[in-house]
């Protein structure tokens, strides 16, 4: 699960370099770089549940 | 206050500047030594020599793998980088220095600058995971994580953010303000290495004891609250000299503005404490001597990213923010993550570092600045991480991290280096010899 969530995180860098490849409007822009980091944080929340579900592992 | 434009080698630097930033630059060291401090502090009586004397190792490897590989990985100012083009654009992704610092004597001072200030910058952070695994992460696995760190991890970003790499140039290329602002090295030191200590808690997961199967996670308090704050006021004097620094060399700040970036590193760090004493006062009726140090020190951390660009006032706002949350965030890593990180460096340095480059782009005006911030902070998080997270586990089924449990229970001085930090105190029996 800690695996997953790390391999989920990199899709929402990819998807704040979309953003600024994809668009030159500041405000679409900015919402698919807020999306990237909505991805990201959720990544981030699997992989520390995945940690919290073993209690460190030790 | 509008940010000048990130460094570039065409503006000389004049003499007085040259001179002012190499003393400061001899000074930084202060801020690795009360981080040093605050890491052996904040860990156990039987752990406190292999403590600090992998922090001073970490400093060693760091800084002969940065001049054989990392300083040619993460160039130079003004010098050359590899570069592939998307959406019409160059991406420079890599730099092009000289194999072990060749040629380093002829380049301009500013460059010659930033390679010293670099050197500080990744021993500092490949210190922050060391502390995250104080009492059970073996020496030997500690210093090929620094290896990893120095060769691979900090030169690449520190090409994108401090070499003219693709994040500097966001601003130049797509318009997103001046680039991403990493003026003091809040993104490159402070939440890379924050995020390494994320990954080495994930690893080598908590002390023995730490978190029962049933019930509540034990406190394990550190052994030395004079060390730690100590390790606070030697930290200040380095911060100044470093966010001094960091102005120079990476903003081109003239001299009259240097002494603003001063005050407001110490107003950030002084509004944390205020914040973090207030609320350790309220909820536990006394304040906690290492959750004030965790707090001063976020504040620090944070000032890393505004001193050189904001005004006293929102320095000040800064400082306070991050002085409510980091109380609250060690409280929360430890009681609801289960997260062990003795030093504090996940809440401290991560997330401290992450307020202050987004209140930075939130501060500083110009199109698209936040957005660089963003960005930046996207970076970190979305490719960083599991970069780090990844290299490291690869590295733990080579050289395992943890320390067999009897070394565990003995203490990593004993253990490790076969003497104890104080040989003439009696050690306390506690829950690991149940």
């Amino acid at each position: 699960m800690k695996f997953a969530g790390v391999l989920v995180m990199p899709a929402g860098f990819f998807l704040t370099i979309a953003a600024l490849v994809l668009f030159s409007d500041p405000v679409r822009q900015a919402a698919f770089i807020i999306c990237g980091l909505v991805v990201e944080c959720l990544g981030l929340g699997v992989a520390v549940r995945g940690h919290m579900e073993t209690k460190g592992g030790h | 206050m509008t940010p000048m434009q990130t460094a570039a080698v065409s503006q000389p630097m004049t003499d007085v500047l040259f001179v002012l930033a190499l003393a400061l630059l001899f000074l930084s060291p202060l801020a690795i030594a009360g981080v040093a401090f605050i890491n052996a502090g904040l860990g156990r009586a039987r752990s406190a020599a292999q403590a600090l004397l992998g922090n001073l190792v970490i400093i060693a490897v760091t800084a002969i793998v940065f001049a054989l590989v990392g300083a040619s990985i993460a160039g130079t100012l003004g010098g050359a980088g590899v570069s592939f083009h998307m959406a019409g654009r160059a991406w420079n992704w890599l730099g092009c220095g000289s194999f072990f610092l060749g040629g380093l004597g002829s380049a301009p001072p500013q460059a010659q600058l930033l390679v010293l200030f670099e050197f500080m910058a990744v021993a500092l952070a490949a210190m922050l995971p060391w502390g995250s695994g104080a009492d059970r992460w073996r020496l030997v696995a500690g210093c090929a994580a620094a290896v990893v760190i120095a060769a691979v991890v900090f030169p690449f970003f520190a090409h994108w953010a401090w070499g003219g790499g693709w994040l500097a140039q966001l601003g130049v290329n797509f318009g997103l303000g001046a680039g991403f602002l990493d003026c003091g090295g809040a993104a490159t030191v402070h939440v890379l290495g924050g995020l390494s200590a994320l990954a080495v808690v994930w690893i080598t997961g908590p002390r023995r004891g730490k978190f029962p199967k049933e019930g509540f996670s034990i406190a394990l308090p550190g052994h030395n609250a004079a060390y730690v704050l100590f390790g606070c006021l030697l930290a200040l004097v380095g911060w100044l000299a470093w966010n001094t620094a960091g102005a120079i060399i990476l903003l081109h700040a003239p001299l009259a503005s240097l002494p603003v970036t001063a005050i407001n590193t110490l107003l950030s760090a002084s509004a944390a404490l205020a914040a973090t004493f207030a609320i350790t006062r309220v909820r536990f009726g006394k304040p906690d001597a290492s959750l004030c140090a965790n707090g001063w020190l976020a504040g620090l951390v944070a000032s890393t990213a505004v001193a050189a660009l904001v005004t006293p006032l929102q320095a000040f706002f800064v400082g306070l923010v991050v002085g409510i949350v980091t109380p609250l965030l060690v409280e929360l890593c430890e009681l609801a993550l289960s997260i062990d990180d003795p030093s504090g460096a996940i809440s401290v340095h991560c997330v401290g570092g992450l307020w202050g480059l987004f209140a930075a782009g939130v501060f500083v005006h110009g199109a698209g600045q936040l957005l660089a911030q963003l960005v930046g902070i996207a970076t970190l998080l979305g490719l960083m991480l599991p970069v780090v997270y990844l290299l490291f586990w690869l590295l733990d089924r080579v050289l395992p991290f943890r320390v067999d449990p009897d070394g565990e229970r003995m203490g990593m001085d004993l253990h490790e280096l076969g003497g104890g930090a104080y040989p003439e105190f009696v050690i306390h029996r506690d829950e690991s010899y149940r």
